[in-house]
């Protein structure tokens, strides 16, 4: 069998983010590389730097592609260029909607850190109300912030654009 | 472990991370004791960037030490066996938690110092330094964002609140002056982020109705390892487990 890269990210497409299960990490976009040395080198780049996902996800990588008879892989890190939202696949931000969690909106480079100023037009997952308003800037992950809507009075998660 | 003599950056990348472990520990103090749920959660994730850059630098530093000096340090062989002496981090960070106040005063000054330090670093010439500051300052930039809110918050809040941060400011502001005092080590003047900290801070103190203090008596000797007595309790508590059950992996 001939190992191409394809066929490779067909396989790391079934690995998934620990934390939110419905996205694949090519829908996150932290694999940043596949390089076929020998052994093979899966580059991935972390969302957050104290994300306690990455060691889970290095492990599920190696995993997915032994028991795909691909054996000897090697997982590197890389911080530069620092892993942005951009990144995430429109089919990632769609799952995670449907999953629940509002996806981020707009470009990172556009992210201002004014005092009090909160993102506004997040769409609730459940009802699709854009009347929405910020709870608070930390959730149940560094990645997300935490959203209430005034229609359905439902809180929900948002992916925050980083 | 001996204790280290290490070559130029080595000692200053040890030092950046030291800072960051060193207050996510006593941040991490407030876990499951927040004042309310999201701002526990928040702290923590907070908490949580922290340790990650402080593995980045770590881990950096480790590969420093294992090439110039034939060792084999990991990132947790310097987080968990280095003694007290070795410990390189700012002495803000190891003072005791006091209450609310003092936890957001205190991350809102280091955070923005943090700021201004990534900010700088992103240009240094050192490729994983660069890397480093380059992925931290977007996390901290949120905990600047969130810090200085609460500082507004409490400090333009009732009669206690603003009375607890003024005490907090009074009990931390002496401690700032060793964010810009060089060490041979350093591998940048971090002298010259003092204005753009201060315009910052002074900014926010404006907002909060709160003064910004002067000419007052500042401790220094955390970057060369002459740490308060705090420190001692924290490294016992969190070298614990290592120091008795040498090795112990999970
Ligand atoms: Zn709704």
């Amino acid at each position: 069998m001939t190992i191409t890269k394809e066929h490779i990210l067909r396989l790391l497409e079934e690995v998934c983010d620990p934390e939110i299960p419905v996205l694949s990490i090519l829908d996150l976009g932290i694999v940043r590389d596949v390089v076929l040395s020998n052994p093979i080198e899966i580059i991935i780049t972390p969302t957050y730097s104290g994300c306690p996902a990455m060691d889970a996800i290095a492990i599920d990588i190696k995993l997915r592609l032994a028991e795909a008879g691909i054996k000897n892989t090697t997982i590197s890190y890389v911080l530069n260029p620092a892993w942005t939202t951009d990144w995430m696949s429109e089919r990632g931000k769609e799952k995670l909607l449907a999953y629940g969690i509002a996806p981020p909106v707009g470009l990172a480079s556009r992210v201002n850190n004014l005092l009090f100023e909160e993102q506004t037009h997040i769409v609730c997952p459940l009802c699709k109300s854009n009347n929405t308003e910020l709870i608070s800037e930390f959730g149940s992950t560094s990645c997300k912030s935490l959203y209430k809507c005034n229609d359905c009075k439902e809180p929900f998660d948002h992916f925050k654009c980083h | 472990m001996s204790t280290m003599h290490f070559s130029k950056n080595i000692n200053n990348v040890l030092h950046l991370a030291d800072s960051a472990l060193i207050l996510a520990q006593r941040n991490s103090e407030w876990c499951a004791h927040g004042p309310i749920l999201e701002q526990d959660i928040a702290i923590t994730n907070i908490t949580l960037d922290l340790i990650g850059q402080a593995r980045n630098f770590y881990q950096y530093a480790a590969s420093l030490i294992n090439s110039t000096n034939q060792k084999n340090e990991t990132e947790d062989t310097l987080a968990y066996l280095r003694t007290e002496r070795e410990f390189l981090n700012l002495l803000i960070c190891e003072l005791p938690n006091v209450d609310w106040a003092h936890t957001v005063v205190r991350q809102f000054l280091f955070s923005s110092f943090q700021q201004q330090l990534f900010l700088a670093l992103q240009e240094n010439t050192d490729d994983a330094i660069q890397a480093i500051a380059t992925k931290s300052i977007k996390e901290t930039n949120y905990h600047v964002k969130w810090s200085a809110e609460w500082v507004i918050r409490l400090g333009d809040g009732t009669l206690e609140s603003r009375e607890r941060t003024l005490n907090a400011i009074e009990a931390l502001w002496p401690y700032t002056g060793e964010f810009f005092t060089n060490e041979p080590t350093d591998m940048m003047d971090v002298s010259l982020l003092k204005k753009a900290w201060l315009d910052k801070i002074t900014n926010v103190f404006l907002e909060a109705s709160l003064s910004v203090p002067e000419n007052i008596f500042m401790h220094s000797g955390g970057k060369k390892g002459v740490h308060t007595e705090h420190l001692g309790f924290i490294l016992s508590e969190m070298q614990y487990l290592q120091r008795m059950y040498p090795g112990a992996q999970w």
